[in-house]
């Protein structure tokens, strides 16, 4: 392994400029003579906008003026469509209303953006939107995912039962027949709490106007720019699609929240061209909080069957997913492709039936937060063997591993085929790392300090790599899945690689260049990773899904093919000697069997001079592009093993111990895969312990701030054990399965369990919060005294 | 923000006549008052910044009382070699209040003049039965907490110090709001002489002795005189985080590790 | 409008402001010192913390005319030149970033945290010391790591006396 290639710990490259604030985040772009956007937004959950008057709005010093739906319906700006097709069991196409930008009849949660003030300056903007005078006919909200499908109050006139789809996958009738035969069957009732992403950079966007060249042009917090342009020019109609520039230079976080197209960036966009002048908006945190599409929000009852020896035979779930107010552009795949298909977890389950109804409520959009819909089987999928395996007394590690797959690939009853894997050689080492034996011994000594100490597992599996074209096509997708690159080699020997996947933390700029070091023997300084604008990339999906490593990278790896074959031309004609007889090793091309070489760099500036080699033969230059589109998901998996004390007096839980072994397949730099391993992790146990979203019968978010909100924070979390076992993806040429997830994905169950082990009943939900940890403490105390 | 006009007088008489009119507010550390004010919850007309006036700095020890200036930093109360000494509790509880940035600018006056519910000072004043000097007069804890969000001090009245005797024995023991940090429940126990007190924050709409646990303790100074008093959860806050019952219930945890800790 | 005169990162600097305007505002918007950055409304995120007159503060909490005469420093003004802080050093060794919005804050904070400890504090020390920051990418583990590391390179490795 050399210094800076594949499986080096290098240290990012991007680093120097975050560490000196150097950054350049959106809110950080300033454009002479810009203007300020502040929005209008409903104040109540569902009501009908009568009328907005802005003759007080346009009367306060420094508003330069206002839009509302009307205008944008005058300018044709089409609502915000949903990109995923999901068909109801009956055959019927869901019911998909779009989200128009600026409320045009009825507003449908608080936060829905009704009016924009565009003014000389920040203050001014809000002070006009302040001034509009909204009249509203106010309408009853319903906010309760379990009762918006029997409420009289309907969201949207084409979504009779306020439903979107009533979905299901998997074989109904063999499930049921497997449910007849078992032994045994567990049942839970699971609650998957609502949580917000909370990238901790607000949602930004400066929209400005070329009327010279008649280019629009949009800075914006986006995790895929070419997706926001397809989004903004094919279907809202902002301005076609090569007279529209999008760049999302630094982006301080996504986690999902960012990959979706919102209003207010079509309005910036939009509105930069009436007023003639650049305009900018950045949310404040209570702003992202009531508008960042959310995450999660599942209510399952999930069964599993088996046999008396604890073979498990079938599952079947049934789970209402909210969607919030409107489908969010990649919602509607979220409770389904990216959630049952994962059902099967790490296990060989014969027979799988799920359910999923999707509904309306009148709350924020629900879409993918990390992890997508895996998060929320995978909760299922643990909590049942957990509960299972204690149920039939039979130690979870053990009960885990009888029901493994083993042999691949595996064909699961729901769609996926696994296609490496080593389950159990993961448990195994996590139990070793935290001394699974010596539990009973930690938690004598816990008691001893009058503490409750529990341990869970978490044996999880997600579906990376997102993913193969005709697959997602056949599923529903709008779009393609796969990624592009290209390859620009400069006449001095240095690199520059562009990519259609986007950096929001993940370090691609080091990752990347890793890849390029390995295979061209050029330093990583030497490379320069370009991403983040649509002039400079020529098409790509963005990143999310734990993607960009599995497919973007490997449409890097490609376009080296070409360039590493192209060069070797080159090389052929400047060594005079057989193409067939040129090797390339270590940054230099040899003749096999000789000593004559030359440098990569050599042979880059012979592409351009162009002297030596027959142009009617080999074209000057050196450049070649790829796109990939991967023949299979990615199937990352592992063991998390969490232990928990209890102080049963307060009911706090404080997570003592945590072991994270994963099989990410070859990993590029272990460094960055494990920071990726520990941010996950917290967000999980942010998720298990702390997070949730909250709203009254109103409709009014109730933890709109982080005094409301709890984020976790450094000393809610530990140091943790982190290791992984390597099965090689089969199915990239890199090996590579994907990190990005795992840690959200793995860590809500091992909470939960651990928890549900030190009280010794099952009886708590998600977040397990200190109250709620005291009357369940309380409980078990009652349920003993019984 | 909506506009203000803002004054940095250097007398406490200038500060006082500049607020005379209740449309301007003082400003101590801000930590609470700007927030509130950039969402746009709070309109003054004026801020009056009290950081620019001398006499309402500085920590001093006279006699068996501590004296602690009004615009007095939590973290220098923290730190002070003086506090840590005479009053370990109170350099404790001001340790603890927010986070170190919030420490670094929040005052001891700004804290009990906002008496917020669940703001730590006000459990310190009470339970350690301070008097609470302004340019008027002199008020006893026991009076000056009135309410949620409300004290007895007039419009341009201002606090100028606060005098905190000192207790034989006392502790703070905090139980924080998991996202805000700011006190869930707060009990400050401290013994002096006979007087016995037991001061809640958090808990109810504001700061409030508990009698029967001052009785219990008494009689006996130790936790297991507090294992069978409750406090009744029908006058304590409900939210999302806690619930009254859950209150209730963390005022006797509290109340018996302060004990503990004293 | 009051004219504020500073002293930010070793540079004098004023300019007529509103009484309105946040230290944040100001170093972002007037000086262009992007760097701080603002995360929350409420003064919890700490992504804005800068030093002012040798304390970490919340400059979204605080006016800029409340700090006519004092000397601030940003994360801009942390290295000497092209020598890293050993703190912005200590956070790139240790991977103490992902998406860098945080950072800055961050990096301010952890100075201050070394600065008013005096050595290298211990593991609970560091953790509840960031009370006043939030972080959604790193988990805090390699955060912790770097201000460890930082906190020995800024002390010659003394062990602090609690």
């Amino acid at each position: 392994m050399s210094k800076t290639g594949i499986g080096a710990p290098v240290r990012r490259l991007e680093d120097h400029r975050f560490i000196t604030g150097a950054g350049n985040y959106t809110d950080d772009v300033n454009i002479a003579g810009q203007a300020y956007a502040a929005f209008a937004r409903s104040e109540h959950a569902h009501a009908s906008v009568r009328k907005v008057d802005a003759s007080k709005a346009m009367k306060v010093a420094g508003v330069v003026a206002v839009f509302t739906g009307a205008d944008l319906e005058k300018d044709a700006i089409g609502p915000l469509p949903a990109g995923w097709m999901i068909h109801s069991k009956d055959g019927s196409p869901m019911n998909a209303p779009g989200h128009p930008c600026l409320v045009q009849g009825k507003a449908r949660y608080v936060g829905d953006p009704i009016a924009v003030v565009i003014g000389e300056t920040q203050a001014a903007a809000r002070a006009g939107a302040e001034a509009l005078e909204i009249d509203y006919d106010v309408h009853e909200a319903v906010t309760d995912m379990m009762k918006t499908a029997s409420s009289p109050i309907q969201l949207h006139d084409g979504a009779p039962k306020n439903t979107c789809y009533e979905w299901e996958l998997g074989d109904k009738a063999a499930t049921a027949a497997a449910f007849k035969q078992a032994k045994h069957v567990t049942k839970l009732q699971i609650i998957n709490n609502r949580l917000v992403p909370n990238a901790m950079e607000p949602r930004s966007a400066v929209g400005d106007y070329d009327s010279g060249t008649g280019v629009s042009t949009v800075y914006t917090t986006s995790q895929n720019p070419h997706v926001a342009r397809l989004v903004m020019s094919a279907f809202l109609n902002v301005a076609p699609e090569h007279k529209l520039r999008v760049i999302a230079p630094d982006v301080g976080g996504g986690f999902g929240s960012k990959i979706y197209v919102y209003p207010e960036e079509v309005v910036c966009t939009w509105a930069a061209k009436k007023v003639g002048r650049a305009v900018k908006w950045t949310a404040e945190r209570t702003e992202s909080f009531i508008t960042d599409a959310h995450g999660r929000d599942h209510v399952t009852t999930a069964e599993l069957a088996t046999d008396e020896r604890g073979k498990i035979l079938a599952l079947r779930v049934h789970t209402t997913a909210n969607l919030g107010a409107y489908p969010s552009l990649f919602a509607t795949c979220v409770p389904t492709y990216l959630y049952a298909t994962l059902l099967s977890g790490q296990y060989d389950i014969p027979a799988i039936y799920a359910e999923v109804d999707a509904v309306y409520t009148n709350t924020v959009p629900v879409d993918a937060y990390r992890g997508a819909g895996r998060p929320e089987a995978t909760f299922v999928v643990e909590r049942l063997v957990e509960v299972c395996a204690r149920e039939l007394g039979i130690d979870p590690a053990t009960f885990r591993k009888r029901n493994f797959v083993k042999k691949f690939p595996h064909q699961t009853p729901v769609i996926m085929m696994y296609d490496a894997g080593d389950y159990a050689a993961s448990l195994n080492k996590a139990c070793d790392i935290i001394d699974y034996k010596g539990f009973g011994k930690r938690k004598r000594e816990a008691a001893r300090r009058g503490k409750l100490r529990g341990i869970g597992f978490s044996t999880y599996i997600e579906a990376c790599g997102i993913a193969p074209s005709a697959a997602v096509g056949s599923l529903g997708a709008g779009v393609g899945l796969w990624e592009s690159a290209e390859v620009r080699v400069n006449p001095t020997g240095n690199v520059e690689i562009l990519t259609g996947s986007h950096s929001h933390g993940q370090g691609h700029e080091t990752t990347f260049a890793q890849l390029v070091s390995e295979r061209l023997g050029i330093g990583i300084d030497q490379v320069s990773i370009v991403h983040g604008d649509t002039d400079k990339v020529q098409f790509g999906m963005g990143t999310y899904g734990s993607r960009s490593g599995a497919v973007g990278m490997t449409a890097i790896s490609k376009a080296l093919d070409k360039v590493e074959a192209k060069a070797k031309k080159i090389a052929s004609h400047l060594l005079e000697a057989a193409e067939a007889d040129i090797e390339f090793k270590d940054g230099a091309f040899s003749v096999s069997g000789t000593d004559k070489k030359v440098t990569f760099p050599e042979v880059a500036l012979n592409a351009y001079v162009a002297h030596k080699f027959p142009s009617s033969e080999i074209e000057p230059g050196l450049k070649e592009g790829a796109f990939h589109d991967p023949a299979n998901f990615t199937f990352p998996a592992g063991c998390h093993i969490c232990e928990i004390e209890i102080d049963p007096e307060t009911g706090v839980s404080e997570v003592v111990n945590w072991v994270a072994v994963d099989d990410f397949g070859i990993v590029i730099n272990p460094m960055i895969v494990e920071g990726q391993v520990h941010g996950g992790i917290a967000q999980g146990v942010g998720q298990a312990l702390l997070e949730r979203a909250v709203y009254d019968d109103s409709g009014q978010l109730v933890t709109a701030s982080y005094m409301d909100y709890c984020m976790p924070r450094a000393d809610n979390l530990p140091s943790f054990k982190v290791d992984t076992t390597v099965t090689p993806c089969p199915s990239n040429p890199l090996g590579i399965k994907g990190c990005g997830e795992a840690g959200a994905i793995a860590a809500p169950p091992a909470v939960i369990n651990a928890i549900t082990d030190a009280l010794g009943h099952e009886n708590i939900s998600m977040p397990a919060t200190p109250q709620a940890v005291w009357q369940a403490v309380r409980k078990g105390m009652a349920k003993a005294a019984e | 923000m909506y506009e203000f006009a803002y004054h940095r007088p250097n007398s406490v008489r200038k500060a006082a006549s500049l607020t005379a009119s209740g449309e301007a507010k003082l400003l101590a550390g801000g930590q609470t008052l700007l927030p509130t004010m950039k969402q746009r919850l709070a309109a003054p007309d004026a801020l009056v910044d009290l950081a620019g006036i001398e006499v309402l700095q500085g920590i001093e020890l006279k006699g068996r009382t501590l004296h602690i200036g009004a615009m007095t930093r939590h973290a220098d109360v923290a730190s002070n070699a003086t506090v840590r000494e005479a009053l370990p509790a109170l350099a404790s509880l001001a340790g603890g209040i927010g986070d170190p940035h919030v420490r670094a600018m929040g005052t001891l006056g700004g804290s009990i003049a906002n008496n917020d519910p669940a703001a730590d000072y006000p459990a310190a004043c009470l339970g350690l039965g301070a008097t609470i000097v302004t340019n008027k007069r002199r008020i006893a804890a026991d009076d000056f907490f009135t309410g949620m969000f409300e004290t007895a001090l007039e419009d341009g009245e201002i606090i100028t110090k606060v005098l905190f005797p000192l207790p034989r024995r006392a502790a703070y023991a905090k139980f924080d709001n998991p996202a805000s940090r700011y006190a869930l429940v707060g009990v400050f126990v401290s013994k002096r002489g006979r007087d016995i007190r037991v001061a809640v924050t958090g808990a109810g709409p504001c700061v409030f002795r508990v009698p029967a646990m001052e009785e219990a303790l008494g009689r006996r100074f130790s936790p297991k005189s507090l294992e069978d008093i409750s406090v009744d959860a029908g006058d304590l806050n409900s939210d999302i985080h806690a619930s009254a019952e859950y209150r209730a219930h963390l005022v006797g945890v509290m109340a018996r590790r302060a004990v503990l800790a004293t | 409008m009051p004219k504020v005169t500073m002293t930010v990162n070793g540079t004098s600097a004023s300019a007529d402001v509103e009484p309105r305007t946040l230290l944040s505002q100001f170093l972002r918007d007037h000086l262009r010192l992007t760097g701080t950055h603002v995360g929350c409304d409420t003064s919890q995120c700490g992504a804005c913390v800068v030093h002012v007159d040798g304390r970490a503060v919340k400059s979204c909490t605080t006016l800029a005319v409340q700090w006519n005469g004092a000397s601030v420093t940003t994360i801009e003004g942390l290295a000497s030149g092209d020598q890293l802080h050993p703190m912005q050093e200590a956070f790139r060794e240790h991977h103490g970033l992902q998406c860098g919005f945080c950072t800055p804050g961050m990096i301010m904070a952890a100075v201050d945290m070394v600065n008013r400890h005096g050595g290298v504090p211990d593991e609970k020390t560091i953790r509840e010391g960031l009370e006043g920051n939030i972080c959604r990418c790193t988990g805090y583990h390699n955060i912790v790591k770097a201000i460890g590391a930082g906190a020995a390179a800024m002390t010659g490795g003394k062990q602090a006396a609690e």
